[in-house]
């Protein structure tokens, strides 16, 4: 009926768009390109940027704060970081389910790699066992904290989770015959993937392995989003009770987001902890979750890409920026300014950034953009087949 | 699917009768009020039924009892020839199941350890314990095909909920419009394919050819859907950006995506001017003839009920009053005097 309209106006505006005809037609042909191969999409543009960033880090901004050694280190940092929004974000930003206690699961995965591969336990473990290993340990408490908790929504679900998130780092701190407690498990192994031991000092290999685990989860994340399990958790965070009415087991697809969310925080977990070769209870307290929920808001909840750029950017405002501020005021000879030690003062930034994010900016940075499926193209091809299914189909007016 | 999971397989008679869905003395209670009260109900293989009575009469708690949202107080609803839909009989029983394996595995290390067994052991024994406890209880949760296949056998019945309604063949819609509000058309009626889609999170990770298939398949169908409701080429469009009588009309291509043999609507012509109304009527006849469904119908529009029905069935305060032929209601004193109130001695 009143349906040519819409797909008129899209069709124009995509001839409108281009000024200049050759940027515009790379433009649509890169577009096309990113729609039709997403995954590959990923794949070249994190090469792409992990090679570009790898570089700069030796030059001009880069080398006026920092070595390019230190900056790749805190590039992997802020890797684990991204890992665990993209966790989190399915948690919170695909199904709807506000999880308070995430770093309960980057916990697991640590302390497994911390038990399979130093020399507190005396086993010396393959570090990709292990990955895996801490992923799944971290799945199945994901499931066991899901189970109980799948009837609770909203606030109560957030102080049921915050509660496991605090029960955690206490039980791994209390239970010292088998943690060393406050201590931490310390030499823990570093890396050792075919033969191939990570050195300590030069970052070079934990950037490659960190960029390598993004781009994976990135494209699986992705790939979910779009599922018929990624539209029935979009549909339980829209409206619980319709999704149960229209046949999801609401039951099975919120343990599975739990499950799949806490994944990514037992890598992350795991990396982490055989980059800084100590696993120790103070790693994995609140703010972590915080945190990491933090950079799921602020770089827009829902969209995967939004919240890595969203976790990379907040982790070195956090780590670098705080600190190089601090810096220069001191070196400012302003009084007030001098006696402002910034990185205390970050979860006071945190909270008027995410006051004013709020505010003027609810979704985000980068927001989701709900993907327009091939629909309007396909249309075409297919009318063929619609003919059959429904022969008159739209003409119900009498 | 699951809906060879419930129950005993009732007497074919049912089936053989010509009966889509038996209710047979379905009561609710909320706390004191009895919402519904021992309603007998049938609805024949094809027909369309309607539902009514004045607010508050118990027409929604009954649907939403049939669509398995609520657990009725007392009553059996046979759907499809499947019990599915009662009081949960045994249901005390399941816990022990989920705690049984945790129990005797915190049995065995409690013995091991008093025993003086090394630690390494009591771990192992401990762990796998655990492990016992979690499957259980992850299986008691998600509760999975053959788990509810294997339960009447130990005579645990569980009243299906929602999701096992829809896999048993039933679609409704509600009657405030609840569709999924930032989702296309498209998406809404792909959401009501759901339980007829197979491919797992695994696939969709894998990116697998029987996922990528299915997806494609999936959107073509309910691109037909949408066309059949009278949605043709909205489907890109965001629901809450629908038109109010568009939204009803997605509700319904959603509700069809499950192939449903039985469709419950609520209220569909709720807010409609006359030629809405007439359009909807016109669709529902359609479906009726075109796709072969079963209609129960609660509307307050008499022109709607008596137009379309092949039976109607009046409720008033949680009872059934009347029952028969639209011309028959029509003229029964007791559905009067409901609508209108006891004429003035």
């Amino acid at each position: 009926m009143s349906a040519t309209p819409s797909v008129e106006a899209e069709k124009t505006g995509k001839v409108e768009a281009p000024n200049s005809p050759r940027l515009g037609e790379w433009r649509t042909r890169i577009r096309a390109f990113t729609q039709a191969h997403r995954s590959w999409t990923i794949v070249i543009g994190m090469a792409i940027g992990s090679v570009v960033l790898f570089f700069w880090a030796a030059f001009p901004p880069f080398s006026f704060v920092q070595g390019q050694n230190t900056w790749i280190s805190g590039f992997v940092n802020a890797g684990v970081f991204i890992l665990l929004a993209l966790g989190l974000n399915i948690v919170v930003g695909f199904a709807g389910l506000l999880d308070l206690g995430y770093a309960a699961f980057f916990a697991f995965g640590a302390y497994l790699y911390a038990f399979g591969a130093s020399p507190f336990t005396h086993l010396h473990l393959p570090f990709l066992l292990l990955l895996v290993g801490g992923a799944v340990v971290a799945a199945v408490f994901g499931i066991a904290l899901g189970a109980p908790t799948l009837r609770l929504r909203g606030d109560y679900l957030a102080i049921v989770t915050l509660g496991f998130g605090e029960i955690v780092p206490i039980v791994f701190l209390n239970a010292e015959k088998y943690t060393q407690g406050t201590n931490g498990i310390g030499g823990v192994d570093r890396p050792n993937i075919f033969g191939y031991e990570f050195p300590g000092i030069d970052q070079t290999a934990y950037y490659v392995l960190m960029t390598i685990v993004v781009t994976i989860v990135l494209i699986l994340v992705y790939r979910l989003l779009d599922s018929r399990i990624g539209r029935a958790w979009a549909a339980i965070r829209e409206d619980e009770l319709a999704a149960a009415a229209n046949g999801i087991n609401t039951v099975t697809t919120k343990l599975a987001a739990f499950a799949l969310g806490a994944t990514t925080a037992g890598f992350a977990g795991v990396l982490n902890a055989s980059k800084l070769t100590i696993v120790d209870p103070t790693q994995f307290q609140f703010q972590v979750s915080f945190v990491v929920l933090a950079m799921i808001v602020l770089g827009g909840m829902g969209n995967p890409f939004g919240v890595a750029v969203g976790a990379f950017v907040l982790y070195n405002i956090q780590n670098v920026l705080l600190k190089q501020l601090n810096a220069v005021t001191d070196n400012l000879n302003i009084p007030i300014l001098q006696d402002i030690d910034f990185v205390k003062f970050q979860f006071l930034l945190f909270g008027i950034a995410l006051v004013l994010m709020m505010m003027f900016r609810p979704e985000g940075l980068i927001p989701s953009q709900r993907r327009r499926q091939e629909l309007h193209s396909a249309e075409a091809d297919s009318e063929a087949d619609l003919e059959a299914l429904a022969p008159d189909a739209g003409e119900v007016a009498l | 699917m699951t809906a060879a999971a419930f129950g005993r397989k009732m007497a074919s008679d049912s089936v053989s009768g010509g009966l889509l869905l038996h209710a047979d003395g379905v009561t609710k209670r909320f706390g004191g009020l009895v919402a519904v009260h021992d309603i007998d109900f049938t609805i024949p293989t094809g027909s369309i039924v309607s539902l009514i009575g004045p607010n508050g009469a118990g027409k929604t708690t009954f649907f939403n009892i049939i669509a398995g949202i609520y657990d009725p107080t007392a009553g059996v609803v046979v759907f499809n020839g499947r019990e599915m839909i009662a009081r949960s009989r045994r249901a005390w029983l399941e816990p022990f199941i989920w705690f049984m394996p945790g129990f005797i595995g915190l049995l065995l290390t409690i013995i091991a350890a008093s025993n003086g067994a090394p630690d390494g052991e009591i771990f192992i024994i401990a762990g796998i314990t655990l492990l016992a406890l979690m499957s259980t209880l992850v299986i008691g949760v998600a509760r999975p095909v053959r788990y509810q296949k294997a339960l009447p056998r130990i005579g645990i019945f569980r009243s299906g909920r929602p999701n096992d309604m829809v896999e048993a063949g039933l679609g409704r819609t509600f009657q405030n419009i609840r569709l999924f509000q930032n989702m296309t058309a498209l998406e809404n009626v792909l959401v009501g394919m759901h339980s007829r889609l197979k491919s797992t999170w695994v696939d969709a990770m894998f990116s697998t050819p029987r996922d990528r298939r299915e997806e494609k398949e999936a959107a073509e169908e309910a691109r037909g859907y949408l066309r059949l409701v009278g949605l043709r080429g909205k489907d890109g469009e965001l629901a809450k950006n629908l038109p109010y009588g568009d939204q009803r009309r997605l509700e319904i291509a959603r509700a069809l995506g499950s192939k449903p043999k039985l469709l419950l609507l609520d209220e569909p012509t709720a807010g409609m001017n006359p030629r809405e109304t007439q359009e909807m009527i016109a669709l529902i006849n359609r479906l009726r003839t075109e796709l072969g469904l079963t209609v129960l119908l609660i509307e307050h529009d008499m022109k709607v009920v008596m137009s379309i029905s092949d039976r109607v069935t009046v409720l008033d305060h949680g009872e059934k009053i009347a029952e028969g032929s639209p011309a028959e209601v029509r003229a029964n004193p007791k559905v009067i005097e409901a609508y209108l109130g006891a004429p003035a001695e």
